[in-house]
């Protein structure tokens, strides 16, 4: 359960690279990006659709679908890099110790299998000596954790008979069955009402501070990030373009598309203001721009953008990929 | 549940009460049984005596009236040819058909289901391509020219297999059964392969869709995720889902089975109701067709309302949906 080293965090991505080898091409859905997230750490991955945030994720648990590959970088977990672990190994892990939540929870639990039968089969799949009855009531135990009434009678149940909130706590309660050290959550409040994404929220943040599992949640609503992480990783076009602390990222971005980000969501203190979008459309994956990959959209382009920048730390915790990074001054 | 059958069932009654309408009709317009019957040199008396017997002198809707109180009482009627109840030939050959047709749907369930799943999770391999290819010549070539091929193969060239008949019989619930020995199994082996062929690539296709639709939905993902092991992946969360379409299909092609297993048995000289059939009809013997069509109307209605419970028993959603109603 604890990592070998101690201060290791517990995962560490170094220079990740997933590539999508199709016939039009190679998309490079992810290129490139480090991160870490240390123990009951949140993190947040945030970007548009196609940036790559999803990818990472799937990268991370080693369930990326043909034609797409892992082709560079390191993955630490608990510093064991699981680029060197088989597919025995993995398939121990995922579900184990690090989890997975996903977007959809309609789409998530086997329409077909009642609820017991898919919360027990996560824990014989990893410890095939627990007796039915006690994997049982840690399934029961975990519904109640997230806070679903009456769990006794729910593990009966079969997917369609909860609503979309219950099911992605149900879907959560999965997640959590084997105590894992690492949560990678997928939009897992997308598809939910904002009373339940409140709710859910509050759940999955008590549990990292409780248990030290490490969060990764990746989302492209910044409203959601704000209350609920501690650092933010922002992505565009495959790359990270932005890391700190939450705080200080979203009172003071640094990158344009950070701002323009952050400019596009509806304020109270802007009310009666025209409100902000970025212009342009995020770049293809097969085809994406020299240089810079967000200077087609970007007001402060100049002819330095055209080649690539490099990550820089303009201020001390504050990762920037920018040649033009603001100063950091407060508001806009 | 059980509002739900008792609603099929009534479905059912008037399904069945339809079709005897119709069948009887049909059969009463097309030619004349009693020129089959008596020899052309036989007076105009004895015509019409025979006439009177068979009760053919009396309007259509008498006859058919005379046939629903009888059938009814369980008397389809009495062959023109055997002179024995017809309802008592067709129960004889029955066995000999249903043990023919289970035998193709257990092969078309073992050979097919595997076969797809597994073109299903590999569609890029030769392998899986073998397989579909395979499945479009069973969909293509005709029964009863493979029939002809198999026996020329494997009961005159090579001589493994028998070509005609059901072999030795034991008696199983009072019923004959070829399966129970090895005599009877080498004599079912290539009939049942022949009826089951068609079956087979239906399922292959059918499993094969599922699989690929299936293996890119979010809960095989999350199954992935959970870290199951990949074999309980598709035979559990892939498999079970397959079966929904699966069961249904072959549930009804059950009763196809059934009905169109003339031409098997006619090839491999299998004593079922097939064969009758076609005498019946060379014979223009009425009461049997009628009894035959009638059996196999009784057969399809009570496979259909199987399949129905089946199903829901697969699918839950079905189940909840009709307990609310």
């Amino acid at each position: 359960m604890t990592a070998p080293g101690t201060d290791a965090p517990t995962l560490e991505v170094r220079g990740l690279a997933t590539h999508f080898f199709t016939k039009a091409g190679v998309a490079k859905a992810v290129d490139g990006i480090s991160f870490s997230v240390g123990k009951g750490e949140i993190m947040g991955l945030v970007g548009e659709s196609g940036s790559g945030k999803s990818v990472t994720g799937f990268s991370i648990i080693g369930l990326v679908d043909p034609p797409g590959r892992v082709v560079g970088g390191e993955i630490l977990f608990q510093g064991q890099n699981l680029a060197n672990l088989d597919g025995e190994a993995m398939r121990q892990l995922r579900g184990n110790r690090i989890a997975m939540i996903f977007q959809d929870p309609m789409m998530t639990l086997n329409p077909v299998l009642r609820i017991d039968t898919q919360m027990v089969e996560t824990i014989h799949a990893h410890d095939s000596s627990v007796p039915q009855q006690v994997a049982l009531a840690r399934a029961r135990d975990a519904l109640g954790e997230v806070g679903i009434p009456s769990p006794d009678e729910r593990l009966r149940s079969y997917p369609h008979q909860f609503s979309g909130g219950m099911r992605q706590r149900v879907a959560i309660a999965i997640a959590l069955l084997n105590k894992p050290d690492l949560i990678i959550a997928d939009e897992p409040t997308t598809a939910l009402d904002v009373t339940i994404q409140g709710q859910i929220l509050y759940q999955a943040q008590k549990l990292c501070r409780e248990t030290g599992t490490a969060l990764i949640w990746i989302t492209h609503d910044l409203a959601v990030i704000a209350g609920l992480a501690d650092h933010i990783s922002v992505m565009y076009g495959g790359r990270i373009v932005e890391q700190g602390p939450i705080a200080d990222v979203l009172d003071r971005p640094m990158h344009p598309y950070t701002q323009g980000l952050l400019g596009s969501v509806p304020g109270h203190n802007r009310r009666g203001q025209k409100l902000f979008q970025i212009p342009g459309m995020a770049p293809s994956l097969l085809q994406m721009p020299e240089g810079c990959a967000f200077r087609p959209r970007c007001q402060i382009a100049d002819d330095a953008c055209l080649a690539e920048p490099l990550i820089t730390e303009p201020v001390a915790g504050r990762h920037v990929r920018c040649y033009h990074p603001s100063d950091g001054g407060a508001g806009r | 549940m059980s509002a739900f059958i008792i609603r099929r069932l009534l479905q059912s009654v008037v399904v069945v009460a339809l079709m005897s309408l119709l069948v009887f009709v049909g059969v009463n317009v097309v030619g004349d049984p009693v020129h089959m019957l008596v020899s052309p040199e036989a007076p105009q008396e004895e015509i019409e005596r025979i006439i009177r017997n068979l009760g053919l002198d009396r309007p259509v809707h008498e006859q058919y009236l005379f046939f629903v109180k009888n059938a009814l009482n369980g008397d389809l009627g009495r062959s023109f040819v055997f002179g024995e109840p017809a309802l008592k030939l067709i129960i004889q050959r029955m066995p000999a058909t249903f043990e023919l047709a289970f035998a193709a749907l257990l092969m078309a369930i073992v050979f097919g289901i595997p076969l797809g799943i597994y073109a299903g999770i590999y569609p890029d391999r030769v392998s899986s391509k073998l397989i579909m290819s395979g499945s479009i010549l069973g969909f293509s070539l005709p029964t009863f020219w493979v029939g002809l091929m198999m026996i020329m193969v494997f009961a005159v060239m090579l001589g493994w297999l028998p070509s005609t008949g059901r072999g030795e019989t034991v008696s199983l619930l009072g019923l004959k059964v070829s399966f129970l020995t090895i005599d009877g199994l080498r004599h079912i082996l290539m009939p049942a392969l022949n009826l089951a062929l068609l079956k087979i690539s239906l399922v292959i296709r059918l499993s094969r869709a599922g699989a690929r639709e299936a293996m890119h939905l979010d809960y095989v993902k999350f199954a992935r995720a959970k870290g199951l092991r990949e074999s309980r992946v598709v035979m559990v969360h892939v498999m079970k889902n397959i079966m929904i379409p699966v069961v249904t299909v072959l549930g009804l092609e059950f009763g196809s089975l059934i009905a169109f297993s003339v031409v098997t048995e006619t090839v491999f000289a299998w004593p079922g109701m097939g064969k009758l059939i076609i005498d019946a009809l060379h014979n223009l013997d009425r009461p049997v067709i009628v009894a035959y069509l009638m059996i196999i109307v009784l057969v399809f209605v009570i496979i259909n309302l199987m399949v129905d419970i089946l199903y829901s028993i697969l699918d839950p959603r079905v189940r909840i949906k009709d307990a609310g109603r």
